[in-house]
């Protein structure tokens, strides 16, 4: 081995490149199982294990029930069947594992057993699935059959204008529940007020909720504002519930206490929350969150929202963190809960690992894909910025559209968003005044508006929200008086939309696991269950809904491309004429240059894909051509619309043997007489960012060439655009319009150029 | 039909048997119209859900195996007929720390048996009691 030389680098400067992408930003932990960091194999996870005498558990998953926690008393006095447990936890969890991705076996049938597994059997069961397992199995397994989705509404300065608007964008995109709360604590009652009012304008039936403290949230819910919760939060270790400063009991408590109240509720656990609180117990993420779901079910919550929620950061930088998040959604949705699956914390700052992040959830349905996807703009997020906000709102939709998979979302047509956002600003503003709780001025709402976010406002300030929150609390200002004032207003539509969601508490029909509003109807797990068997069960795209999805803002039609080419024929017919002057000859010149136009080339086309003028583009290859001392003529090509053949085509009929072949859309190639049609001199082949001074530099070589030289061929610097991205859709479009110009056999045409403009022929 | 006949198909109970649908003073869905609210016909207790309708939810519940989800809506109906301040009171004594002894909570348990005839709630709290117990929980926390 010979010595190593030294080049004086001391560091590739590809990793300072990585150093400076945002994925860098993100913090990776080792795996560390005794402190807490592992996914899936925690240093002190229990091996599955039941003992039943005498119709009592004596212990589970190795603890006897003498030392059992609080978790484990409630998980076994609740959560186990006793009338199943000796038939399911008899089944080894390979096979349950096969179960759960067997098309043929019925989810009933799973739930069934799932009310007889312990945590660590269904942990160790899911933790056999890899990553497309797991989703397969979360899409088999999920309670409701058709998809939704819930959004955050809150911004940075509580301001009731705004948070009207934006609930209202919020409710027309789709989203079946959204959910607000504070920047600062005492304003949730104004809070909840201005989201309830944006919330009732374009269609009744979204479900509101105000994430507030534990008390103050049901007050708000009994007086009416807001129709949901999720703020019970539960957790694996004994010693983070009572840091948590509840209990099993405690919450349980609230479970019934919101139900009684006619309030639909979820609890919410997700991996990595012990972690963060400093008591994991050496347990592994899925371990805990199999015993937090094994108590949301025990206690009768109808759902859950699960899935790394606030932990999910932390749980991501762990390997096989983001696979674990799935694997605890999939007990949730096993155990026959309502999964508002988490996706909203924002895992990373890598827009890549948020966007494969989403994909099985989007791809196989959720009850609630994100438990708050951030409709508003990140800094707006009073929450946490989420995996998807305002900013990143049209990939989601656009996701949707490449995978004809319901996310739940539906676009907005612009002047109806703005429409929205004006009718919920007119109506909050209504009830503000007409309640005397604040005077809103035209300024504020035309400064709301049309704010993206709450930096670009005029309007109510925290502190003056704390003024109509507490008036709202002391005056003991219901949504009944809301509705009378809507009503008072003109707000018609909107009070009996508010009602409507009112009167859903009288039959508490959506209390049940997994119920929305669609079409001012309730569905849920109990009359929309997921009855998945295989390929054509299950939820499938209606093709009225795979029209909305596919609905996009800004689509390109072939009758647009052709009305944007009519438009710049005006322009081009100002700047040249092409004379056509009969069949051309072959030439005999050595310094000529033939330039063959493309059948379409200044007839039905007259701009570049870059955006330059056809006549700008010939001058500028004239330029080049005569520079070196060579002669351009122009022929007109209609036997062909490839670039090769109209390169080819042209060289054989120049003097010189050299030819210029030019598609419409700018794609240019310098080509000889004497080589096969593929293999050219020079090829243009980025013609979206191929400018004039490269047709120039291709004039100016092919009259090198002519000479006999070989000159510096010209190179167009791409800089990784996403050029096919950009311009595929256009090129195709455009390229079809000339190619259905040809003629077999047609013969070339001479072609004489009349600049107008520049006078010079 | 029986109560205990409800099933799936009576589901959702406010669109296939709305006859059994009924605010806590008993106005029924129809009566219950932006015009009844604005006349100042309707009051909040007009729309607090009922035992009734927390039982036949359960039964719901239950007819396509959701037993827990059940049992919660029958704790639920009895809570129905608690007032906010002693839901709330009950919640508190219930988390950690809170309860000094143990028979700060079988108090409450009696409480709500004697007062509100609400004993599944009671033999909840009673059950609490005893785990508490056992778990060390009668701590002071601040």
């Amino acid at each position: 081995m010979g010595e190593h030389p030294d080049y004086g680098a001391n560091r590739w400067r590809r990793s300072d490149d990585w150093d400076a992408r945002p994925l860098r930003m993100d913090l990776f932990a080792a795996e560390d199982p005794e402190s807490g960091f592992s996914a899936f194999n925690g240093a002190t996870d229990p091996a599955p294990g039941v003992e039943i005498i005498g119709g009592e558990v004596v212990s589970m998953d190795g603890v006897p029930a003498a030392e059992f926690d609080m978790i484990d008393a409630f998980v076994a006095a609740y959560h186990l069947d006793l009338d199943i447990v000796p038939e399911a936890m008899a089944i080894p969890s390979e096979q349950l594992a096969r179960m759960l991705v067997d098309m043929n076996v019925p989810r009933t049938d799973l739930v069934r057993l799932a009310k007889g597994l312990t945590p660590a059997k269904l942990a160790e069961t899911v933790a056999q699935l890899n990553a497309m397992e797991l989703g397969f199995a979360y899409s088999k397994m999920r309670a409701r059959q058709t998809p939704g989705n819930q959004a955050h509404v809150t911004n940075a300065k509580d301001d009731p204008l705004q948070m009207a608007a934006d609930a209202a964008f919020a409710v027309a995109l789709g989203f079946d529940e959204i959910e607000t709360t504070m920047r600062v604590a005492r304003n949730s009652w104004s809070n909840a007020l201005a989201c309830c009012v944006g919330s009732a304008v374009g269609r009744p039936g979204t479900l509101f909720q105000c994430s507030s403290e534990e008390a103050e949230e049901l007050e708000i819910g009994m007086a009416g504002f807001t129709s949901y919760a999720e703020t019970v939060s539960v957790y694996g270790t004994e010693s983070a519930f009572v840091d948590g400063d509840d209990t099993p009991w405690s919450k349980a408590w609230l479970a019934a206490a919101y139900a009684s109240r006619g309030i639909k509720m979820r609890c919410t656990s997700g991996a990595a929350a012990e972690l963060l609180m400093g008591f994991h117990e050496a347990k592994s993420l899925l371990y805990l969150e199999a015993r937090c779901l094994c108590l949301q079910r025990g206690m009768g919550s109808q759902g859950t929202q699960n899935g790394g929620i606030d932990g999910a950061p932390l749980a991501s930088s762990i390997p096989g963190g983001v696979r674990e998040i799935l694997a605890e959604n999939l007990i949730a949705v096993w155990l026959d809960l309502e999964c508002a699956s988490g996706n909203d914390a924002r895992h990373s700052e890598s827009d890549m690992r948020v966007g494969a992040k989403i994909v099985p959830y989007l791809i196989g349905g959720s009850d609630l894909i994100c438990s708050g996807f951030g409709s508003i703009l990140k800094y707006d997020n009073s929450f946490n910025p989420s995996s998807f906000n305002g900013e990143e709102l049209e990939e989601f939709l656009v996701l949707q559209r490449d995978f004809e998979a319901d996310g739940g979302l539906t676009s907005v047509e612009e002047s109806r968003a703005l429409w929205l956002r004006t009718r919920a600003i007119e109506a909050v503003s209504h009830v503000l005044k007409d309640l005397d709780l604040a005077q809103p001025t035209i300024a504020m709402q035309r400064s709301v508006a049309a704010a993206s976010g709450s930096e670009d406002t005029d309007s109510f300030t925290p502190g003056d929200a704390t003024v109509i929150s507490e008036a709202v609390r002391d005056r003991n200002i219901t949504v009944l008086d809301v509705i009378r004032s809507l009503h008072r207003g003109g707000f018609v539509e909107e009070a009996e939309n508010l009602l409507f969601l009112l009167k859903l508490r009288l039959s508490g029909d959506y209390l049940q696991t997994s119920a929305v509003v669609r079409d001012g109807k309730v569905i849920s797990a109990v009359n929309d269950p997921n009855d998945y068997r295989g390929p054509g069960t299950g939820y499938r795209l209606t093709e009225a809904r795979r029209k909305e999805l596919a609905a996009i803002r800004n689509v390109l039609s072939r009758e647009e491309v052709l009305r944007f080419e009519a438009a710049s024929k005006a322009e081009e017919s100002a700047r040249i004429d092409y004379r056509t002057m009969g069949p051309a000859r072959k030439g005999d010149d050595p310094t000529e240059v033939v330039v063959g136009l493309s059948p379409g080339f200044g007839v039905t086309m007259f701009k570049t894909l870059a955006g330059d003028p056809l006549s700008s583009v010939l001058l500028a290859i004239r330029k080049g051509i005569e520079a070196e001392g060579g002669v351009m003529r122009v022929v007109r090509l209609r036997h062909t619309a490839d670039t090769s053949f109209l390169g080819l085509s042209a060289a054989r009929l120049a003097g010189s043997g050299i030819g210029i072949g030019i598609q419409a859309k700018g794609t240019a190639v310098i080509h000889h007489r004497d080589r096969l049609p593929h293999n050219n001199l020079e090829l243009f082949s980025n013609a979206p960012i191929t400018g004039l001074e490269h047709y120039e530099g291709l004039g100016r070589n092919a009259a090198v060439y002519a000479r006999g030289d070989a000159p510096e061929p010209v190179v167009v610097k791409t800089h990784g655009e996403a050029l096919g991205a950009r311009f595929h859709a256009r090129v195709a479009l455009l390229y079809a319009i000339e190619t259905a110009m040809t003629e077999n056999n047609a013969s070339p045409e001479e072609i004489n150029l009349a600049f107008k403009e520049s006078g010079d022929e | 039909m029986s109560d205990d006949d409800l099933q799936a198909s009576d589901y959702p109970i406010a669109e296939k048997r709305p006859e059994r649908v009924a605010g806590a003073r008993g106005k029924r869905l129809e009566d219950i119209t932006v015009d009844t609210v604005v006349s100042g016909n309707v009051t909040m207790d007009d729309l607090r859900i009922t035992p009734a309708a927390l039982l036949d939810q359960a039964r719901i519940a239950r007819s396509v195996g959701r037993a827990a989800l059940a049992a919660n809506f029958e704790r639920a109906a009895e809570m129905t007929r608690i007032p906010q301040e002693d839901v709330m009171r009950v919640y508190e004594l219930l988390r950690p720390g809170r309860a000094g002894s143990k028979q700060v909570l079988l108090d409450a348990a009696t409480d709500l048996r004697a007062r509100f005839d609400a004993d599944q709630l009671a033999r909840f709290v009673e059950e609490a009691a005893a785990v508490y117990e056992k778990r060390g929980l009668y701590r002071n926390r601040f």
